[in-house]
């Protein structure tokens, strides 16, 4: 069956919807547990983001003029600030440009995710297929913005941060470029640990929604889904796919913007 | 080509220009605060209040991706409120955490 409708099928007389025989919830079995597993993914996503700003309000915040921000271990940083670089530009400060553009590849994503779930509803297999490869297309085009995102925040900018740091039970200060999980340029390490956590996991679901995605398209291609007589898969693996555009959503606000 | 005689006949709806049409517009309210989202970043001070400006449009992203592209507006109720009312344990743990960490700073 599939279900284009989320109408509760009318229980016998003298039954309740909750008798058995009937969905109340009107979503097949499937499309439930993926709306589960997704709201317990959602618990998860909060702890992460939450815990950060835990830490970053228990950190002190810089109180000076944005224009004349330095990197510092002893105050939070200005996220504009740490995220102000985009490809083929080297020097050019450009503030959240790159991660506005990444935002906007995910979006689109996501519209050409509902697209091919109409199509399914339809059952029109080349538009399905159409609007499949488009997401499988913008998902890996974010992984690279990613990656690319990654390999700056490591390896750091062109002046470097005077940052302490114990050597042979010795306390010294010495420059540092870039972050990784045990020293960081841009702020107090935490930072550069949550960097690396949140948007590493979200990075990770893209990365298994693409996987999903491909299987899809491959299904869709070999006509599973024709013999099968709909196209719900499309529809449930949609559902994780517009989750990870919801969970960038909230990255992009509570860690880049705020 | 004797193995066609399997292929099941599928019967193509065509598009219904109307919802396709109302799915562009989702998507264009959502790059639209996006970009609104930008001006207030550079226009507006660090504080309280541009923080509050920025979890407003977030929530209101979120309400059209979770109500339209996930379509949970348009499905029963019980579902509905299924997936949202467990929302209210994030709001409590965020107002906590946020609420502890502030204590944590007064106290260093």
């Amino acid at each position: 069956m599939a279900s284009n409708t989320s109408s509760v099928t009318v229980p016998a007389p003298g039954k309740s919807i909750w008798d058995g025989g009937v969905s109340p919830m009107g979503a097949s079995y499937g499309k439930l547990m993926m709306w589960f597993f997704l709201l317990s993914d959602a618990f998860t996503f909060s702890g992460l983001l939450i815990t950060y700003g835990l830490v970053r309000s228990a950190h002190p915040a810089y109180t000076g003029e944005v224009e004349n921000f330095i990197f510092s271990t002893t105050y939070w940083p200005v996220p504009e600030k740490v995220f102000d670089a985009i490809p083929f530009f080297h020097g050019l400060e450009a503030p959240l440009v790159f991660v506005g553009l990444m935002t906007f590849i995910l979006i689109m994503s996501s519209v050409t995710m509902v697209l091919a779930v109409e199509a399914g509803h339809r059952m029109d297999r080349k538009a399905v297929e159409k609007w499949m490869l488009w997401t499988i297309v913008g998902g890996l085009t974010f992984l690279g913005c990613q990656a690319w995102e990654w390999t700056h925040f490591i390896v750091g900018t062109d002046t470097p941060t005077l940052v302490k740091d114990m050597v042979n039970g010795q306390s010294i200060t010495k420059e540092v470029f870039g972050a990784n999980l045990a020293i960081n340029q841009y702020g107090p390490q935490t930072f550069a640990n949550f960097f690396f956590f949140i948007t590493g996991f979200h990075g990770f679901h893209v990365f298994s929604g693409v996987l999903l995605n491909f299987l899809i398209y491959y299904n869709t291609v070999t006509g599973v889904y024709d013999r099968r007589g709909h196209y719900e898969m499309v529809e449930k693996v949609g559902l994780y796919w517009h989750f990870v555009d919801l969970v960038w959503v909230f990255v992009f606000t509570f860690f880049y913007l705020v | 080509m004797a193995s066609h005689a399997h292929e099941p006949q599928v019967t193509v709806v065509p598009p219904d220009k109307a919802k396709i049409f109302h799915l562009w517009k989702v998507a264009g309210i959502l790059l639209a605060v996006t970009i609104l989202e930008f001006i207030v970043a550079f226009t507006i001070g660090h504080g309280a209040f541009k923080t509050a400006i920025f979890i407003v449009m977030t929530i209101v992203k979120a309400a059209y991706i979770v109500g339209e592209f996930m379509h949970l507006k348009h499905e029963v109720k019980i579902l509905m409120w299924s997936i949202l009312i467990p929302m209210i344990f994030v709001v409590w743990m965020l107002v906590a955490f946020v609420y502890e960490g502030m204590a944590i700073s007064a106290v260093r």
